[in-house]
Protein backbone atom coordinates (compact mmCIF):
# COMPACT_ATOMS: atom_id res chain seq x y z
CA UNK A 1 0.00 0.00 0.00
CA UNK A 2 1.42 3.33 -1.00
CA UNK A 3 0.87 6.23 1.35
CA UNK A 4 0.98 8.59 -1.61
CA UNK A 5 -1.97 6.86 -3.23
CA UNK A 6 -4.03 7.95 -0.31
CA UNK A 7 -2.76 11.50 -0.47
CA UNK A 8 -1.37 11.23 3.02
CA UNK A 9 2.12 11.23 4.41
CA UNK A 10 3.27 8.75 7.01
CA UNK A 11 3.20 11.54 9.56
CA UNK A 12 -0.28 12.62 8.49
CA UNK A 13 -1.56 9.10 8.84
CA UNK A 14 0.05 8.74 12.22
CA UNK A 15 -1.29 12.09 13.36
CA UNK A 16 -4.83 11.39 12.18
CA UNK A 17 -4.82 7.96 13.73
CA UNK A 18 -3.84 9.29 17.12
CA UNK A 19 -5.88 12.46 17.14
CA UNK A 20 -2.80 14.68 17.05
CA UNK A 21 -3.32 16.33 13.67
CA UNK A 22 -1.92 19.79 13.10
CA UNK A 23 -3.42 22.39 15.35
CA UNK A 24 -4.81 25.54 13.74
CA UNK A 25 -3.10 27.82 16.22
CA UNK A 26 0.02 28.19 14.13
CA UNK A 27 -1.78 29.55 11.11
CA UNK A 28 0.16 31.69 8.70
CA UNK A 29 -0.11 35.26 9.85
CA UNK A 30 1.97 37.16 7.32
CA UNK A 31 4.45 39.73 8.56
CA UNK A 32 3.43 40.37 12.14
CA UNK A 33 5.05 42.79 14.52
CA UNK A 34 6.83 41.02 17.36
CA UNK A 35 5.51 42.59 20.55
CA UNK A 36 7.40 42.02 23.75
CA UNK A 37 5.23 39.58 25.57
CA UNK A 38 5.30 38.73 29.22
CA UNK A 39 3.16 36.02 30.65
CA UNK A 40 1.51 35.20 33.91
CA UNK A 41 1.40 31.54 34.74
CA UNK A 42 -0.73 30.40 31.87
CA UNK A 43 -1.05 31.36 28.22
CA UNK A 44 1.07 33.96 26.49
CA UNK A 45 0.45 35.11 22.94
CA UNK A 46 3.47 35.94 20.86
CA UNK A 47 5.05 35.55 17.44
CA UNK A 48 7.52 32.83 16.54
CA UNK A 49 9.47 33.28 13.32
CA UNK A 50 10.18 29.80 11.98
CA UNK A 51 11.74 29.05 8.61
CA UNK A 52 11.08 32.58 7.39
CA UNK A 53 7.42 32.70 8.40
CA UNK A 54 5.80 34.45 11.34
CA UNK A 55 3.43 32.33 13.38
CA UNK A 56 1.22 33.80 16.07
CA UNK A 57 1.02 31.30 18.88
CA UNK A 58 -0.74 31.14 22.23
CA UNK A 59 1.26 28.92 24.55
CA UNK A 60 1.79 28.18 28.20
CA UNK A 61 4.96 30.09 29.09
CA UNK A 62 6.51 26.80 30.20
CA UNK A 63 6.49 25.49 26.61
CA UNK A 64 9.93 24.83 25.21
CA UNK A 65 10.73 25.76 21.63
CA UNK A 66 10.96 22.03 20.87
CA UNK A 67 7.45 21.36 22.16
CA UNK A 68 6.13 24.48 20.39
CA UNK A 69 7.52 23.19 17.09
CA UNK A 70 6.45 19.58 17.51
CA UNK A 71 3.18 19.81 19.42
CA UNK A 72 1.75 23.12 18.27
CA UNK A 73 3.19 23.87 14.82
CA UNK A 74 3.29 20.37 13.31
CA UNK A 75 7.03 20.69 12.69
CA UNK A 76 8.08 17.29 13.96
CA UNK A 77 11.46 17.10 12.25
CA UNK A 78 13.26 18.30 15.37
CA UNK A 79 13.39 15.29 17.66
CA UNK A 80 12.98 14.87 21.39
CA UNK A 81 15.71 12.54 22.60
CA UNK A 82 16.65 13.28 26.20
CA UNK A 83 14.76 16.59 26.65
CA UNK A 84 17.63 17.72 28.94
CA UNK A 85 20.20 19.17 26.57
CA UNK A 86 22.39 16.08 26.50
CA UNK A 87 21.76 14.40 23.14
CA UNK A 88 21.47 17.12 20.46
CA UNK A 89 18.49 15.58 18.63
CA UNK A 90 16.53 18.82 19.07
CA UNK A 91 19.21 21.07 17.51
CA UNK A 92 17.84 24.05 15.56
CA UNK A 93 19.34 27.38 14.48
CA UNK A 94 18.39 30.63 16.15
CA UNK A 95 19.74 33.67 14.36
CA UNK A 96 22.07 31.32 12.50
CA UNK A 97 23.54 29.73 15.66
CA UNK A 98 22.94 26.09 16.53
CA UNK A 99 21.17 25.70 19.87
CA UNK A 100 19.13 23.12 21.77
CA UNK A 101 15.41 23.75 21.41
CA UNK A 102 14.59 21.54 24.41
CA UNK A 103 16.35 23.95 26.79
CA UNK A 104 14.92 27.07 25.14
CA UNK A 105 11.63 28.58 26.27
CA UNK A 106 9.59 29.46 23.20
CA UNK A 107 8.46 32.73 24.76
CA UNK A 108 12.12 33.74 25.26
CA UNK A 109 12.88 33.59 21.51
CA UNK A 110 9.79 35.43 20.31
CA UNK A 111 10.54 37.31 17.10
CA UNK A 112 13.98 35.74 16.61
CA UNK A 113 14.60 33.81 13.38
CA UNK A 114 14.38 30.06 14.02
CA UNK A 115 15.39 27.55 11.38
CA UNK A 116 14.51 23.87 11.62
CA UNK A 117 15.30 20.86 9.46
CA UNK A 118 12.05 21.57 7.57
CA UNK A 119 13.51 24.89 6.40
CA UNK A 120 16.79 23.54 5.10
CA UNK A 121 15.91 22.30 1.61
CA UNK A 122 15.42 24.74 -1.27
CA UNK A 123 11.84 25.88 -1.97
CA UNK A 124 11.75 23.57 -5.01
CA UNK A 125 12.53 20.62 -2.79
CA UNK A 126 16.20 20.28 -3.72
CA UNK A 127 17.94 18.94 -0.63
CA UNK A 128 20.60 20.96 1.14
CA UNK A 129 24.08 19.59 0.35
CA UNK A 130 24.31 18.33 3.94
CA UNK A 131 21.04 16.38 3.65
CA UNK A 132 22.20 14.86 0.35
CA UNK A 133 25.59 14.00 1.82
CA UNK A 134 24.01 12.11 4.74
CA UNK A 135 22.03 10.06 2.17
CA UNK A 136 25.05 9.54 -0.10
CA UNK A 137 27.21 8.24 2.75
CA UNK A 138 24.61 6.44 4.88
CA UNK A 139 25.21 8.91 7.71
CA UNK A 140 22.54 7.26 9.84
CA UNK A 141 20.86 3.99 10.64
CA UNK A 142 17.63 4.48 12.58
CA UNK A 143 17.58 8.19 11.63
CA UNK A 144 16.27 9.55 14.90
CA UNK A 145 19.27 11.76 15.61
CA UNK A 146 19.67 12.77 11.97
CA UNK A 147 17.75 16.08 11.87
CA UNK A 148 19.80 17.29 14.83
CA UNK A 149 23.01 15.95 13.31
CA UNK A 150 22.31 17.76 10.04
CA UNK A 151 21.39 21.09 11.64
CA UNK A 152 24.48 20.86 13.82
CA UNK A 153 26.66 19.90 10.84
CA UNK A 154 25.48 22.83 8.72
CA UNK A 155 26.40 25.21 11.53
CA UNK A 156 29.69 23.39 12.09
CA UNK A 157 30.69 24.11 8.47
CA UNK A 158 29.54 27.74 8.67
CA UNK A 159 31.55 28.22 11.87
CA UNK A 160 34.70 26.99 10.13
CA UNK A 161 34.94 24.03 12.51
CA UNK A 162 34.85 21.31 9.84
CA UNK A 163 38.37 21.66 8.48
CA UNK A 164 39.82 18.41 9.85
CA UNK A 165 38.37 15.07 10.93
CA UNK A 166 39.45 15.78 14.50
CA UNK A 167 37.73 19.17 14.44
CA UNK A 168 34.53 17.66 13.06
CA UNK A 169 34.51 15.02 15.79
CA UNK A 170 35.13 17.61 18.50
CA UNK A 171 32.59 20.15 17.28
CA UNK A 172 29.94 17.49 16.59
CA UNK A 173 30.31 15.91 20.04
CA UNK A 174 27.04 17.45 21.20
CA UNK A 175 25.08 15.18 18.85
CA UNK A 176 24.86 11.59 20.03
CA UNK A 177 24.15 8.73 17.62
CA UNK A 178 23.45 5.50 19.45
CA UNK A 179 23.62 3.58 16.16
CA UNK A 180 27.21 4.89 16.10
CA UNK A 181 27.15 6.15 12.50
CA UNK A 182 29.91 8.57 13.46
CA UNK A 183 32.52 7.66 10.80
CA UNK A 184 29.95 8.08 8.04
CA UNK A 185 28.71 11.33 9.52
CA UNK A 186 32.27 12.69 9.40
CA UNK A 187 32.55 11.62 5.75
CA UNK A 188 29.21 13.20 4.90
CA UNK A 189 30.17 16.49 6.52
CA UNK A 190 33.41 16.59 4.52
CA UNK A 191 31.51 16.11 1.25
CA UNK A 192 28.94 18.78 2.12
CA UNK A 193 31.69 21.17 3.26
CA UNK A 194 33.26 21.11 -0.22
CA UNK A 195 29.92 21.82 -1.86
CA UNK A 196 28.92 24.51 0.63
CA UNK A 197 32.26 26.27 0.24
CA UNK A 198 31.98 26.28 -3.54
CA UNK A 199 28.29 27.13 -3.68
CA UNK B 1 7.71 22.04 35.21
CA UNK B 2 5.76 24.09 37.76
CA UNK B 3 3.79 27.14 36.56
CA UNK B 4 5.63 30.47 36.72
CA UNK B 5 5.24 34.06 35.67
CA UNK B 6 7.56 35.10 32.87
CA UNK B 7 9.02 38.61 32.80
CA UNK B 8 11.37 40.15 30.25
CA UNK B 9 13.77 42.64 31.79
CA UNK B 10 14.04 45.89 29.86
CA UNK B 11 17.02 47.20 31.83
CA UNK B 12 19.26 46.18 34.72
CA UNK B 13 17.45 48.28 37.29
CA UNK B 14 14.18 46.57 36.43
CA UNK B 15 15.88 43.16 36.51
CA UNK B 16 17.22 43.88 39.97
CA UNK B 17 13.78 45.07 41.14
CA UNK B 18 11.98 42.02 39.77
CA UNK B 19 14.67 39.77 41.14
CA UNK B 20 14.40 40.85 44.78
CA UNK B 21 13.78 37.26 45.89
CA UNK B 22 16.49 35.49 43.93
CA UNK B 23 18.24 34.39 47.10
CA UNK B 24 21.77 33.01 47.30
CA UNK B 25 21.42 29.79 45.42
CA UNK B 26 18.71 28.23 47.57
CA UNK B 27 16.68 25.85 45.44
CA UNK B 28 13.44 27.20 46.89
CA UNK B 29 14.13 30.82 45.89
CA UNK B 30 10.88 32.13 44.39
CA UNK B 31 12.60 34.08 41.61
CA UNK B 32 15.24 32.95 39.13
CA UNK B 33 17.04 34.92 36.45
CA UNK B 34 17.02 33.33 32.99
CA UNK B 35 20.00 33.84 30.68
CA UNK B 36 21.16 30.94 28.50
CA UNK B 37 18.76 28.62 30.31
CA UNK B 38 20.96 25.56 29.97
CA UNK B 39 21.01 24.94 33.73
CA UNK B 40 17.78 26.61 34.77
CA UNK B 41 15.39 24.94 32.32
CA UNK B 42 17.03 21.56 32.92
CA UNK B 43 16.66 21.86 36.70
CA UNK B 44 13.09 23.15 36.40
CA UNK B 45 12.18 20.09 34.32
CA UNK B 46 13.76 17.93 37.03
CA UNK B 47 11.68 19.74 39.68
CA UNK B 48 14.84 20.75 41.53
CA UNK B 49 14.13 24.45 40.90
CA UNK B 50 10.52 25.59 41.18
CA UNK B 51 10.49 29.39 40.81
CA UNK B 52 7.23 31.31 40.86
CA UNK B 53 8.77 33.96 38.63
CA UNK B 54 11.41 33.77 35.91
CA UNK B 55 13.04 37.05 34.94
CA UNK B 56 14.53 36.80 31.45
CA UNK B 57 17.63 39.00 31.28
CA UNK B 58 18.63 38.06 27.73
CA UNK B 59 17.07 41.28 26.33
CA UNK B 60 19.99 43.07 28.10
CA UNK B 61 22.51 41.26 25.89
CA UNK B 62 23.07 44.25 23.62
CA UNK B 63 24.82 46.19 26.40
CA UNK B 64 26.35 43.42 28.51
CA UNK B 65 27.98 40.95 26.15
CA UNK B 66 31.12 42.73 24.99
CA UNK B 67 34.74 41.64 25.34
CA UNK B 68 37.28 44.43 25.89
CA UNK B 69 40.99 43.80 26.22
CA UNK B 70 43.07 46.66 27.61
CA UNK B 71 46.49 47.18 29.18
CA UNK B 72 45.06 46.80 32.67
CA UNK B 73 43.15 43.63 31.95
CA UNK B 74 40.27 41.89 30.28
CA UNK B 75 36.63 42.87 30.71
CA UNK B 76 34.01 40.27 29.82
CA UNK B 77 30.29 41.09 29.68
CA UNK B 78 28.32 38.63 31.80
CA UNK B 79 25.82 37.94 29.00
CA UNK B 80 28.56 37.11 26.48
CA UNK B 81 28.16 33.59 25.13
CA UNK B 82 30.80 30.99 25.99
CA UNK B 83 31.43 30.28 22.29
CA UNK B 84 32.02 33.93 21.43
CA UNK B 85 34.53 34.48 24.25
CA UNK B 86 36.36 31.20 23.52
CA UNK B 87 37.00 32.41 19.95
CA UNK B 88 37.92 36.02 20.77
CA UNK B 89 41.43 36.80 19.41
CA UNK B 90 42.57 38.75 22.49
CA UNK B 91 41.40 36.01 24.85
CA UNK B 92 43.12 33.34 22.76
CA UNK B 93 46.39 35.27 22.58
CA UNK B 94 46.70 36.80 26.04
CA UNK B 95 44.48 34.66 28.29
CA UNK B 96 44.64 31.17 26.74
CA UNK B 97 43.55 29.54 30.00
CA UNK B 98 40.20 31.31 29.74
CA UNK B 99 39.72 30.39 26.07
CA UNK B 100 40.61 26.75 26.78
CA UNK B 101 38.38 26.47 29.85
CA UNK B 102 35.43 27.60 27.70
CA UNK B 103 36.37 25.58 24.64
CA UNK B 104 36.68 22.34 26.60
CA UNK B 105 33.31 22.80 28.31
CA UNK B 106 29.97 21.33 27.21
CA UNK B 107 29.09 21.08 23.51
CA UNK B 108 29.03 23.54 20.61
CA UNK B 109 25.28 24.04 21.02
CA UNK B 110 25.49 24.62 24.77
CA UNK B 111 28.39 27.06 24.32
CA UNK B 112 26.23 29.03 21.86
CA UNK B 113 23.50 29.31 24.48
CA UNK B 114 25.23 29.62 27.84
CA UNK B 115 26.44 32.97 29.14
CA UNK B 116 29.52 33.60 31.28
CA UNK B 117 27.43 34.84 34.20
CA UNK B 118 25.23 31.77 34.16
CA UNK B 119 28.21 29.48 33.67
CA UNK B 120 30.00 30.50 36.85
CA UNK B 121 26.73 29.95 38.75
CA UNK B 122 26.18 26.50 37.26
CA UNK B 123 24.83 24.04 39.82
CA UNK B 124 26.56 20.87 40.88
CA UNK B 125 26.00 17.71 38.85
CA UNK B 126 25.69 15.64 42.03
CA UNK B 127 23.16 12.99 41.04
CA UNK B 128 21.51 13.11 44.46
CA UNK B 129 21.04 16.86 44.15
CA UNK B 130 19.58 16.53 40.65
CA UNK B 131 17.11 13.77 41.54
CA UNK B 132 14.47 14.85 44.10
CA UNK B 133 13.44 11.23 44.65
CA UNK B 134 16.45 11.13 46.99
CA UNK B 135 15.14 12.86 50.09
CA UNK B 136 18.55 13.32 51.71
CA UNK B 137 20.30 16.32 50.18
CA UNK B 138 21.38 19.21 52.38
CA UNK B 139 21.85 21.44 49.37
CA UNK B 140 18.29 20.90 48.12
CA UNK B 141 16.61 20.21 51.41
CA UNK B 142 18.50 21.76 54.36
CA UNK B 143 18.98 19.43 57.29
CA UNK B 144 17.96 16.28 55.41
CA UNK B 145 21.42 14.72 55.24
CA UNK B 146 23.69 13.73 52.36
CA UNK B 147 22.94 10.67 50.26
CA UNK B 148 26.27 10.94 48.45
CA UNK B 149 28.52 10.34 51.47
CA UNK B 150 27.36 6.71 51.90
CA UNK B 151 26.33 6.52 48.23
CA UNK B 152 27.94 6.47 44.80
CA UNK B 153 30.48 9.26 45.12
CA UNK B 154 32.94 8.68 42.30
CA UNK B 155 32.27 12.17 40.91
CA UNK B 156 32.27 13.95 44.23
CA UNK B 157 34.65 16.49 45.65
CA UNK B 158 37.66 15.85 47.88
CA UNK B 159 38.58 19.47 48.69
CA UNK B 160 36.38 21.92 50.59
CA UNK B 161 33.91 19.25 51.62
CA UNK B 162 32.37 18.83 55.04
CA UNK B 163 30.01 16.42 56.80
CA UNK B 164 26.97 18.07 55.18
CA UNK B 165 27.94 18.12 51.48
CA UNK B 166 30.57 16.60 49.20
CA UNK B 167 29.14 17.89 45.91
CA UNK B 168 31.55 19.04 43.26
CA UNK B 169 31.63 22.39 41.49
CA UNK B 170 31.20 21.36 37.84
CA UNK B 171 32.43 24.42 35.95
CA UNK B 172 35.62 25.07 34.02
CA UNK B 173 35.63 28.85 33.50
CA UNK B 174 35.40 29.39 37.25
CA UNK B 175 38.64 27.46 37.71
CA UNK B 176 40.44 29.81 35.30
CA UNK B 177 38.86 32.91 36.85
CA UNK B 178 39.89 31.99 40.38
CA UNK B 179 43.46 31.27 39.26
CA UNK B 180 43.65 34.73 37.66
CA UNK B 181 41.99 36.40 40.68
CA UNK B 182 39.17 37.87 38.57
CA UNK B 183 36.70 40.42 39.90
CA UNK B 184 32.95 40.58 39.39
CA UNK B 185 30.83 43.65 38.83
CA UNK B 186 27.38 43.27 40.35
CA UNK B 187 24.25 45.37 40.18
CA UNK B 188 21.41 44.97 42.62
CA UNK B 189 18.59 46.84 44.32
CA UNK B 190 21.15 48.56 46.58
CA UNK B 191 23.37 49.62 43.68
CA UNK B 192 26.55 48.30 42.15
CA UNK B 193 29.62 46.77 43.76
CA UNK B 194 32.74 44.85 42.78
CA UNK B 195 33.84 41.66 44.51
CA UNK B 196 36.62 39.14 44.02
CA UNK B 197 35.54 36.07 42.13
CA UNK B 198 37.12 34.08 44.96
CA UNK B 199 34.42 35.35 47.33
CA UNK B 200 31.43 34.56 45.06
CA UNK B 201 31.00 30.91 46.07
CA UNK B 202 30.52 30.24 49.77
CA UNK B 203 32.23 27.36 51.52
CA UNK B 204 29.83 24.60 52.61
CA UNK B 205 30.28 25.29 56.34
CA UNK B 206 27.26 23.24 57.28
CA UNK B 207 24.96 25.30 55.05
CA UNK B 208 25.44 23.98 51.52
CA UNK B 209 22.03 25.28 50.45
CA UNK B 210 23.45 28.81 50.57
CA UNK B 211 25.75 28.75 47.58
CA UNK B 212 26.79 32.32 46.85
CA UNK B 213 27.43 35.65 48.49
CA UNK B 214 25.17 37.45 46.01
CA UNK B 215 22.55 39.66 47.59
CA UNK B 216 18.90 39.31 46.65
CA UNK B 217 18.29 40.73 43.20
CA UNK B 218 21.96 41.09 42.30
CA UNK B 219 22.96 40.38 38.72
CA UNK B 220 26.51 39.76 37.54
CA UNK B 221 27.11 42.46 34.90
CA UNK B 222 30.74 41.79 33.97
CA UNK B 223 34.00 40.08 34.86
CA UNK B 224 37.36 41.81 35.07
CA UNK B 225 40.56 39.78 34.78
CA UNK B 226 43.60 41.82 35.82
CA UNK B 227 46.51 41.75 33.40
CA UNK B 228 49.64 40.02 34.64
CA UNK B 229 52.89 38.66 33.31
CA UNK B 230 51.50 35.15 33.92
CA UNK B 231 48.35 35.31 31.78
CA UNK B 232 50.03 34.40 28.48
CA UNK B 233 51.85 31.36 29.83
CA UNK B 234 48.62 29.80 30.96
CA UNK B 235 46.60 26.73 30.12
CA UNK B 236 43.64 24.66 31.21
CA UNK B 237 44.11 20.89 31.50
CA UNK B 238 40.90 18.91 31.80
CA UNK B 239 40.83 15.18 32.54
CA UNK B 240 37.52 13.41 31.88
CA UNK B 241 36.00 10.02 31.19
CA UNK B 242 35.62 10.69 27.46
CA UNK B 243 37.51 12.98 25.11
CA UNK B 244 34.79 15.57 24.54
CA UNK B 245 31.51 16.86 25.96
CA UNK B 246 32.04 15.72 29.54
CA UNK B 247 32.58 17.24 32.96
CA UNK B 248 36.02 17.12 34.54
CA UNK B 249 37.02 14.41 36.97
CA UNK B 250 40.12 16.53 37.55
CA UNK B 251 41.17 19.81 36.01
CA UNK B 252 43.60 22.61 36.62
CA UNK B 253 44.15 26.14 35.40
CA UNK B 254 47.80 27.16 35.63
CA UNK B 255 49.44 30.47 34.82
CA UNK B 256 53.16 31.09 35.17
CA UNK B 257 55.53 34.02 35.02
CA UNK B 258 58.98 32.54 34.39
CA UNK B 259 62.48 33.97 34.63
CA UNK B 260 64.31 31.38 32.60
CA UNK B 261 63.62 28.13 34.41
CA UNK B 262 62.69 29.86 37.65
CA UNK B 263 59.12 30.60 38.65
CA UNK B 264 58.52 34.27 39.43
CA UNK B 265 54.77 33.94 39.92
CA UNK B 266 52.40 30.99 39.75
CA UNK B 267 48.60 30.88 39.75
CA UNK B 268 46.84 27.53 40.10
CA UNK B 269 43.12 26.79 40.12
CA UNK B 270 41.59 23.34 40.61
CA UNK B 271 38.38 21.86 39.23
CA UNK B 272 36.65 18.50 39.12
CA UNK B 273 37.66 17.78 42.69
CA UNK B 274 36.53 20.70 44.86
CA UNK B 275 33.30 21.93 46.41
CA UNK B 276 33.74 25.37 44.84
CA UNK B 277 36.20 26.99 42.44
CA UNK B 278 39.48 26.29 44.23
CA UNK B 279 42.73 28.20 44.30
CA UNK B 280 45.79 26.20 45.33
CA UNK B 281 47.66 28.92 47.21
CA UNK B 282 49.97 26.48 49.00
CA UNK B 283 51.01 24.97 45.67
CA UNK B 284 51.68 28.42 44.24
CA UNK B 285 53.86 29.32 47.23
CA UNK B 286 55.79 26.07 46.87
CA UNK B 287 56.78 27.01 43.32
CA UNK B 288 57.72 30.67 43.59
CA UNK B 289 61.44 31.39 43.45
CA UNK B 290 62.35 27.82 42.54
CA UNK B 291 63.27 26.22 39.24
CA UNK B 292 60.33 24.43 37.66
CA UNK B 293 61.60 20.85 37.82
CA UNK B 294 59.38 17.79 37.91
CA UNK B 295 60.32 17.24 41.55
CA UNK B 296 59.30 20.78 42.48
CA UNK B 297 56.07 20.42 40.48
CA UNK B 298 55.33 17.20 42.38
CA UNK B 299 55.96 18.94 45.68
CA UNK B 300 53.58 21.72 44.70
CA UNK B 301 50.93 19.21 43.62
CA UNK B 302 51.28 17.39 46.94
CA UNK B 303 50.69 20.68 48.74
CA UNK B 304 47.59 21.34 46.61
CA UNK B 305 45.90 18.08 47.61
CA UNK B 306 46.92 18.16 51.25
CA UNK B 307 43.86 17.73 53.43
CA UNK B 308 41.82 16.01 50.71
CA UNK B 309 38.95 13.95 52.14
CA UNK B 310 37.75 10.94 50.16
CA UNK B 311 34.68 8.73 50.54
CA UNK B 312 35.44 5.46 48.79
CA UNK B 313 34.57 5.70 45.12
CA UNK B 314 36.50 8.95 44.82
CA UNK B 315 39.64 7.65 46.52
CA UNK B 316 41.38 7.98 43.15
CA UNK B 317 40.96 11.75 42.99
CA UNK B 318 43.88 13.06 45.04
CA UNK B 319 46.43 11.10 42.98
CA UNK B 320 44.71 12.02 39.71
CA UNK B 321 44.62 15.63 40.85
CA UNK B 322 48.34 15.64 41.68
CA UNK B 323 49.27 14.14 38.32
CA UNK B 324 47.02 16.63 36.51
CA UNK B 325 48.76 19.54 38.20
CA UNK B 326 52.25 18.20 37.45
CA UNK B 327 51.43 17.63 33.78
CA UNK B 328 49.89 21.09 33.43
CA UNK B 329 52.87 22.79 35.05
CA UNK B 330 55.38 20.98 32.84
CA UNK B 331 53.31 21.82 29.74
CA UNK B 332 53.06 25.47 30.73
CA UNK B 333 56.80 25.62 31.26
CA UNK B 334 57.47 24.73 27.63
CA UNK B 335 54.68 26.83 26.09
CA UNK B 336 55.96 29.01 23.27
CA UNK B 337 55.20 32.60 24.24
CA UNK B 338 55.12 35.40 21.69
CA UNK B 339 57.15 38.22 23.22
CA UNK B 340 55.43 41.24 21.67
CA UNK B 341 53.36 43.55 23.89
CA UNK B 342 53.19 41.37 26.96
CA UNK B 343 50.60 42.48 29.45
CA UNK B 344 52.51 44.98 31.56
CA UNK B 345 51.01 45.15 34.99
CA UNK B 346 52.61 43.12 37.75
CA UNK B 347 51.23 42.85 41.23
Amino acid sequence: MSENNRGMSRRGLFGAATGLAALPIAARAGSLPAPTVEGDAGLAEFVLNVNGRDHRVALDVRTTLLDALREHMDLVGSKKGCDHGQCGACTVHIDGQRVLSCLTLAVAVQGEPVKTIEGLAAPDGTLHPMQQAFIDHDGFQCGYCTPGQIMSAVACVHEGHATTDADIREYMSGNLCRCAAYPKIVTAIKQAREQMEHA
Amino acid sequence: MRPFTYNRAVDLAQAARLGQQTGQGQTDAPVQFLAGGTSLIDLMKLDVLTPERVVDITPLRANHATVQAGHDGLRLGALAKMAAVAAHPAVLADYPVIAQSLQLAASAQLRNMATLGGNVLQRTRCTYFRDPSWSACNKRNPGSGCAAIPGINRNHAVLGVDATCISQYPGDLGVALIALDARLDLLGPQGSRRIRFASLHRPAEGQPHIETTLRAGEVITSFFVPAGAWTRRSLYLKVRDRASYEFAIASTAVALDMDGDTVRQARIGLGGMAYRPWRALAAEAALVGRPLTRANAEAAAAAALEGAITHGHNDYKPELGRRTIVRALMQAKTMPIADASLPTRKD
